[in-house]
């Protein structure tokens, strides 16, 4: 099975890409007003980390549940630079010590911390959004694959290093504002993030990043690399065997995952205008698994629309049904593992291409059953998902 | 040093809860290889449990209310282990070619049992009466004074562990468990049911979860999300114990327990769980198969 995959993916992709362009950057400006663009702009920086997830897990076969530690770096390294822009001497003059976030000041912190000063400089800033999550991830990632840690005991780990994450930032509430998080941020470098026009430009920068990254994946999936990545999830130690190193190449992918919920965080901050640990936490970092599980683990498009649908039904149903919400959404998670497990991606292929093809046979406009790729695609997606006891 | 010996003995119920739970997760995860991510819930489902045999011994006599904790915790490893047995039946067992996907599977368990409990029990934290032969506590010095519901869930906890001991390692039924784990095939071969054997050992790791929410009243309230805080803690000690060892687990939920609670002495709670669980990591980096290596070929 591992070998069929590659030439799936190199057929797959730009078609679905543009239309997937066609729905962020078209057709959700053209049929919302500026709040529900906000809001999907929104969902979408949580999409960042589920393509990520979906490169990491789905192809790499390592299910990380601690992709809001990235997240959160993103996040806070644009909180901080933000925070440190709306406090001028001017703005805080009534604080006892003006020039500090209000939050430093309410516990009584009187001089700015070594590690805030450089978020000074938003070409910092942007350079550690960029960088420090994915040099997270490497020294985590090295430090765990070297060592031969991988499926359950890697996910353990992340999802205590996420723990570990949150309780500092709500226990050192002078350093990071606790758990109320970095709030009231406004401009960025005088540009008023909270306006109509803001929020629209924030939205297309949003999307086109989106899209990029997800054409990087894309690309990434398609070389050499893609395929040895693939082929260590399903039969590691062959690889290793066949004289790679495989702990390298994990490294890379889990670094790569973490550059992209680095920069979700990143717009996620400049959307909503705070950041604050209940959006990092354990529940929130699971939540990213769900919407990459929705929209099918081996799909980087799916993961954006799994998000989307993920989210916009929380929306719905959180404010209408609160009480049914986790009903559903543990409902729906379950379902996805247990009868899908592909998510909305493989759920596609099986019935809506499958169909598609055979009516176009009928009519004699293509070959039976479809190219050699689309055949070979829906005998993966009937395949259960790799036995990961075997290994 | 009077106050070296109280800190210790917090440590030490600390210790006797995590163990109980982690006793359980031994089971399902170091035998099974299943992760149940609902295993707090189970437990929630045992301290519930206690709370309703509470409720429903003070309405019916005081002398009831007494007693009612003796019942309440082969009532609370009940209901868990029949709890257990239907998930094991209607989810777990299509699952088990699937660990990871057996974690999310349950997470999303958990959470459809945690709205469960805030719609049947209410959001709201309960916690049971605490019998007054449990309540005050036991003065060996002026300076020393340790809490008798803290004793008692220690003895609780030593029974537990010696039985499962006993279960796993001394009788019949241990040594299918370990049988079926270790070679599935043969022992299918050699006769042994192990269908049944999977059940049963999924029922009784969420059972000795639902014993340790029934210690886990006496001594902390309960509310719909108890479960969740526990999780991550009760992972860790297994791991760090070795994954399918029984003195591993206890020896790790000894130094976990005494560990966070010596160092939040000096550093402060948040703090002392952060280097807890840093030291942890650190090790497990070192040393990924855990403190106490399975001896299982695979």
């Amino acid at each position: 099975m591992s070998y069929t995959l590659p030439k799936i993916l190199e057929k797959r992709g730009l078609p679905g890409l543009l239309i997937l362009a066609f729905v962020i950057l078209v057709f959700v400006p053209l049929t919302m007003d500026v709040d529900g663009i906000n809001l999907t702009g929104r969902f979408l920086s949580f999409a960042f980390v589920a393509v990520g997830l979906s490169l990491a897990w789905g192809y790499g076969g390592m299910l990380s549940l601690g992709q809001g530690l990235f997240f959160g770096i993103g996040g806070y390294a644009m909180a901080m630079y933000l925070k440190l822009e709306a406090s001028t001497p001017e703005a805080t003059r009534i604080q006892s010590t003006p020039g500090i976030p209000d939050f430093m000041d309410w516990n009584q912190i009187t001089a700015l911390p070594w590690f805030w000063v450089p978020f000074n400089s938003l070409t910092f800033t942007v350079l550690a959004i960029l960088i420090l999550p994915a040099l997270v991830a490497a020294l985590i990632g090295f430090a765990l694959f070297t060592r031969r840690v991988t499926g359950v005991f890697f996910a353990i780990i992340t999802q205590a290093l996420v723990t570990i994450a949150t309780i500092l930032v709500i226990g050192q509430q002078g350093y990071t504002g606790g758990v109320n998080g970095i709030t009231d941020l406004r401009t960025l470098k005088g540009w008023d993030i909270h306006s109509d026009s803001a929020l629209v430009t924030l939205y297309y920068v949003n999307g086109v990043l989106l899209l990029a990254v997800i054409a990087l994946g894309m690309w990434v999936l398609s070389t050499k690399y893609g395929r040895i990545l693939m082929a260590t999830r399903d039969q590691e130690n062959r690889i290793r065997f066949s004289g790679y190193n495989v702990a390298y190449f994990k490294v890379f992918i889990f670094a790569l995952s973490a550059f992209m919920s680095g920069i979700g965080g990143a717009m996620f901050t400049l959307q909503v205008g705070f950041m604050s640990p209940s959006i990092i936490g354990i529940i929130p970092s699971i939540e990213f698994v769900i919407f990459a599980a929705v929209g099918g683990r081996l799909s980087l498009l799916g993961a954006v629309y799994g998000t989307l649908l993920v989210t916009y039904a929380r929306n719905l149903f959180a404010e209408a049904y609160p009480e049914l919400w986790l009903f559903l959404i543990g409902g729906i998670f379950i379902a996805v593992v247990m009868f899908a497990p592909y998510g909305l991606a493989g759920l596609y292929e099986k019935y809506v291409k499958r169909r598609w093809n055979a009516f176009l046979a009928s009519r004699g406009w293509k070959r039976p059953n479809g190219s050699d790729d689309d055949a070979l695609k829906s005998q993966l997606m009937d395949a259960k998902p790799a036995s990961e006891a075997s290994k | 040093m009077a106050i070296a010996a109280m800190q210790g003995f917090a440590g030490l119920s600390f210790f006797s809860v995590l163990l109980l739970m982690a006793l359980g997760l031994a089971i399902i995860f170091g035998q099974m290889r299943v992760i149940n991510m609902a295993h707090g819930e189970f437990m929630v489902i045992g301290a519930y449990t206690t709370y309703m045999l509470s409720v429903q011994a003070s309405g019916m006599a005081p002398w009831a209310s007494e007693y009612y904790i003796l019942l309440a915790i082969p009532a609370a490893f009940l209901t868990a282990f029949i709890a257990g047995m239907v998930i094991e039946v209607v989810m777990i067992r299509h699952l088990y070619h699937r660990p990871l996907d057996t974690l999310l599977a349950t997470w999303g368990l958990a959470l459809i049992m945690q709205q469960g409990f805030r719609t049947f029990f209410g959001a709201r934290e309960v916690s049971p009466s605490t019998p007054s032969w449990l309540e005050g506590s036991w003065r060996p010095t002026d300076m020393i004074d340790i809490p008798l519901n803290g004793m008692a869930i220690m003895l609780l906890t030593l029974l537990v562990t010696l039985g499962v001991v006993w279960l796993m390692y001394r009788s019949r039924w241990g040594l299918r468990v370990r049988a079926t784990m270790a070679s599935r095939d043969m022992s299918m071969a050699v006769g042994i049911n192990t269908r049944w054997v999977d059940r049963l050992t999924f029922a009784l790791g969420c059972g000795l979860a639902g014993i340790a929410g029934a210690a886990f009243t006496m001594i902390s309230s309960t509310g719909p999300t108890s479960g969740t805080l526990y999780i991550v803690d009760t992972f860790l000690v297994v791991v760090f114990g070795g994954a399918g060892s029984i003195t591993g687990t206890v020896v790790s939920a000894f130094l976990i327990a005494q560990g966070q609670s010596i160092l939040e002495f000096f550093l402060g709670s948040s703090m002392a769980k952060v280097t807890t669980l840093l030291v942890i990591i650190g090790i497990l980096m070192l040393r990924p198969e855990g403190l106490f290596k399975s001896k299982v070929r695979r």
